[in-house]
């Protein structure tokens, strides 16, 4: 169908406990969102078909949005005035998500590009075994048959390589001989993705336990990443083997018009195609209650990292745990005992539904959201680096030092930030989610803050492997709920010295900023305008251009505004506390990011 | 204009899902599936009266594989293997018997490979020169863990065992499944075990206590050989002293500890549930199953106390409704400032209404004990059931 004729679109996300459908129709030759429903999913007992659930969640879209789409239990085909729909699409992540199994050669080598390629297909990725990942080969067996994944990728080894090692884990794999999760009877799906002269041994070791797809090496040589193939061998699987077991899944898969796609596999779709479209480097993170994920897009490379135990409810403990309770009360600008405060975020994890009534109780939540979101950044940064093992070139100064691969995520270059997840999206006041993002990801230069309203990027990543365009449109109109933008040099200075002159034109007449170390301020540009600022920074910083150069740029505003961050990066806290929480305050209140209260209760 | 919203959308994302009130009752049927990790035998039939410790099903599962690299070994190539091994695929060899052998300039020098373990001989690799050993298999036994009938027999797989029953559920537990005497230790729902409570007579038993159980009571109960340790709350710090680790994912059951600890209100110092206790109270004496594995993500587990009533099941009744929340309900405030707090629910305005933090959510009003009336998110109340 070609894309002019499409006018309306319906897709759903069959997520672990809710169905969201959403209804996208062309009007006054724009694409924009008219109606969202949801129902519980009925993936398991006692529905036990995933279609229920999208009947519901369609059923309520019909009602919101005065369409009909359906006829009994059919999407009604293509549009014919208020009837039905010219495409109908889907992604899951029901019944846990993809699963994935890992095996390499070298952890920071084959088996880590291994891990993106199947991070990079949506995958939840449960283990990565690798010779040197400490283990004897009898843990390794034990793991695999403990764990019983939904498939597992094997990579490595350079093509034209030693190919020994790698038969040598297949073997391995062959002797645990694992059983899938979903369905003891149903052969396990097995990615070979190394090293191509190994392909017969692989088979003569595998194809007779396994359900064997040999693909590309997605590491074909030491300076090379190959990832795509193995990808969509990825989707392939967990579209025609995993989902085919999921209960009702065979019968949704016949109604849509794309190949349905893991969720967070669309959603990084969704924040490639929006790189790609506007030449951008972007960043989303979706913080849930379990687990969150990040996704990032600089220069065209796409990654995604799933931190499986960082999450604000049932993973609440492990975030106190991994970063502990000082970096959670650094934000919480009031005295509160540790203890007590301690029973009280364990108390959440016991009973994840619950929400802060009381302010210091939000400021507690915000500030465990602030080090999940940072410690599953610090992940994805050293996930989303250059290539580990290749030979370069060394000048004399590398001669004398260790060079570390980089992170391919650089905050200066960053265009655009956008977050997602309850605590983001719903926090009561909109600056408190853009503090939560600034404070989290520490942007440097210009970088536009966004939440994502009512998370329907899984769908619109969807839309955008048949319709970029609609799916572009939506985004930015009716996905993306816009903050504002965030100017903050980098460097650390002396506190208070002057470090940017910001001048800004805003709609009402022109601004003249001087910005010292340590600052932050807020400039109110609201949603739906833009400013252009130059910002001129002084004494050593930089923003974006090199240390002292100036820079113009328009920038949007939102419902935070324009925030200038001179806090300096990283950010530094007082040792002494009560200067802590003055300095804590100070920053909130610059944003007016919360109510005044007494500030004892808790 | 598309409409931007036509749902209502509130931060309060648990409105239609209240957390489920935890149950404490004197009567219910409940049905255990005792399932094999690996197919195997079971040992019971349908309508056999089972006891608690009564093996129902066993299977073996696999030993451990061991790798010996004998082309490594011997120095030679993998694909040349074949010719020196003395043993083939599916041999059993003794620990240390010799597998593989070669001999070079007529006999002058002699190396010689050695089972590593006692087992099987799984494979031979002649691309890698890898033979992979598999160790004896280790029996698994599987018990009913609870006193009842086998209502249903998996094939190969295990059994579902009804029985009719006391049942008790906590918030959160460790450790797993154990078997004892219900031992109900303090006088009240709201007084602490302390490790003074115990003695000698406590080996073997499933402990009780009120509000709160202190680490060296824990410590006591251990020493005592204890099997389980109940009570309203624990402080965090004294969970992690015992785990040697903060609790990260509640995610339990499986931790090596000489005790399970089960704790049925929360984090904390907080009287159990007056119900709870009183149920608890009229079970002492009673033989009690009790495991401490929690689940709180997709496919809810909680830890539970289960006391066999040793009656036939009169039907295969499912569990009891949950209630609705209506006015005049029970429930027990689960979240700061009231945390703990029991009150009973006087109003349930439908419209979203705004608290002290500004977010938009459905709220109910409630009666404290001190006849307060308090606002409340509906979400963070919990519906005292049965």
């Amino acid at each position: 169908m070609a894309e002019r004729e499409i006018t309306r679109v319906l897709a759903t996300d069959c997520g672990s406990t809710t169905t969201k459908a959403i209804l996208i129709e062309k009007q006054d030759g724009q694409y924009r969102l008219v109606a969202r429903g949801e129902a519980p999913t009925t993936v398991e007992a006692p529905y036990e078909d995933v279609t229920r659930g999208v009947l519901n969640a369609v059923a309520e879209v019909e009602e919101l949005a005065g369409r009909r789409l359906l006829d009994g239990e059919d999407i009604i085909r293509p549009v014919s005035g208020d009837t039905g729909t010219d495409l109908y699409l889907s992604t899951s992540s029901a019944g846990g998500g993809l699963q994935i199994m890992v095996v390499g050669l070298v952890r920071r080598m084959t088996a880590e590009s291994a891990e993106r390629a199947a991070l990079g297909a949506g995958a939840i990725v449960m283990d990565v075994l690798a010779l040197d990942d400490g283990r004897m080969p009898h843990e390794r067996i034990e793991r695999m048959r403990q764990l019983r994944p939904d498939m597992i990728l094997i990579s490595g080894g350079i093509d034209g390589g030693e190919e020994r090692r790698v038969v040598e884990m297949a073997e391995l794999v062959a002797a645990a001989n694992p059983t899938a999760r979903l369905g003891a009877k149903y052969r396990l799906p097995i990615i070979y993705a190394g090293n191509i002269d190994a392909r017969l041994a692989i088979e003569d070791t595998l194809a007779e336990i396994a359900d064997l797809t040999v693909t590309d090496n997605l590491r074909p040589s030491m300076e090379q990443e190959n990832l795509q193939p193995t990808r969509l061998v990825v989707q392939d699987l967990f579209l025609h083997h995993v989902m085919a077991q999921a209960p009702g899944y065979s019968r949704l898969v016949p109604w849509t018009d794309a190949d349905i796609m893991p969720t967070p596999a669309a959603v990084g779709n969704l924040l490639q195609t929006v790189a790609t479209e506007e030449n951008i480097n972007a960043i989303g993170v979706d913080i849930g209650g379990a687990t969150t994920d990040v996704f990032s897009v600089f220069s065209g490379q796409f990654n995604r990292t799933v931190s499986a135990n960082l999450g604000l409810s049932y993973s609440i403990s492990n975030v106190l745990a991994e970063a502990g309770i000082d970096n959670i009360l650094r934000w919480v600008p009031r005295q509160i005992d540790r203890g007590w405060i301690i029973n009280q975020i364990r108390n959440k994890m016991i009973r994840p539904t619950t929400i802060p009534q009381q302010i210091s109780g939000l400021q507690v939540e915000q500030g465990i959201a602030r080090e999940a979101l940072r410690l599953a950044f610090e992940q994805h940064k050293s996930l989303a680096a250059g290539l580990r093992g290749v030979q370069r070139a060394r000048d004399i100064s590398d001669a004398f030092g260790q060079v570390a691969e980089e992170s391919i995520v650089k905050m200066m270059d960053l265009d655009l930030l956008v977050g997602s997840g309850g605590v983001l999206s719903h926090a009561p006041r909109r600056s408190q989610a853009a503090m939560m993002l600034i404070d989290a990801f520490l942007p440097e230069g210009f970088t536009r803050l966004s939440v994502d309203s009512i998370f329907m990027m899984p769908q619109l990543g969807v839309l955008a492997e048949v319709h970029r365009e609609a799916a572009t449109e939506v985004f930015f109109r009716d996905c993306l709920i816009a903050l504002g933008t965030c100017l903050a040099p980098a460097g650390r200075f002396r506190e208070g010295r002057k470090c940017l002159h910001v001048s800004v034109q805003l709609p009402d007449g022109p601004r003249e900023l001087d910005i010292n170390w340590g600052d932050l301020v807020l400039v109110g540009l609201g949603e739906g305008q833009t400013a252009t600022v130059t910002a001129d920074p002084l004494g050593g910083a930089d923003m974006g251009a090199g240390r002292g150069r100036a820079v113009t740029k328009q920038v949007q505003g939102g419902q935070a505004g324009l925030v200038i961050d001179a806090r300096g990066r990283p950010l530094a806290f007082p040792d002494d506390e009560a200067e802590r929480i003055g300095k804590v305050r100070q920053w909130q209140a610059a944003l007016n990011a919360y109510p005044e209260t007494d500030a004892n209760d808790q | 204009m598309p409409t931007r919203k036509l749902m209502p959308m509130t931060s309060d994302k648990a409105v239609h899902a209240y957390t489920p009130g935890l149950r404490a009752t004197d009567r219910a049927v409940l049905r255990k599936v005792r399932r094999l990790p690996l197919p195997g035998e079971v040992h019971v039939k349908l309508g056999d009266e089972v006891k608690a410790a009564d093996v129902v099903a066993s299977t073996e599962l696999p030993g451990r594989v061991h790798t010996l690299n004998v082309a490594h070994e011997l120095n030679c190539q993998p694909a040349e293997i074949g010719s020196f091994m003395v043993k083939a695929e599916g041999d059993t060899v003794e620990h240390g018997e010799i597998l593989a052998e070669s001999r070079a300039l007529w006999g002058l020098f002699h190396s010689f490979v050695k089972a590593p373990i006692e087992g099987i001989i799984e494979s031979i690799s002649s691309t890698t020169g890898q033979v992979l050993f598999r160790a004896e298999p280790m029996p698994v036994e599987l018990d009913a863990y609870v006193d009842g009938i086998v209502a249903e027999v998996h094939a190969d797989e295990g059994v579902t065992i009804e029985t009719q029953c006391a049942l008790v559920q906590g918030i959160f537990g460790i450790g797993g499944e154990r078997y004892g005497e219900l031992k109900v230790l303090v006088n009240a729902a709201d007084e602490t075990l302390t490790a003074g409570l115990l003695d000698e007579a406590c080996e073997g038993c499933v402990v009780v206590g009120g509000s709160l159980v202190t680490l060296e009571a824990i410590g006591r109960a251990i020493e005592l050989g204890v099997s389980a340790v109940v009570a309203g709350g624990i402080e965090s710090e004294d969970l992690d002293s015992f785990m040697g680790e903060p609790i990260g994912v509640a995610i339990t059951g499986q931790e090596a500890i000489p005790v399970t600890l089960i704790i049925t209100e929360g984090f904390g110092e907080l009287a159990m549930a007056q119900r709870t206790f009183s149920i608890l109270e009229g079970l002492s004496g009673e033989r009690a199953s009790v495991s401490g594995a929690t689940q709180i993500r997709a496919g809810v587990i909680r830890p539970e106390i289960i006391v066999s009533t040793g009656q036939r099941p009169e039907a295969a009744s499912a569990e009891a409704p949950v209630s609705q929340m209506s006015v005049g309900s029970q429930v027990r405030l689960i979240r700061a400032p009231y945390f703990g707090q029991l009150a009973e629910v006087v109003a349930l305005p439908p419209e979203p209404t705004e608290i002290e933090t500004e977010a938009q959510v459905r709220v109910l009003q409630a009666r404290l004990a001190d006849g307060t009336i308090v606002t409340v998110p509906r979400s963070n109340v919990e519906l005292m059931q049965e």
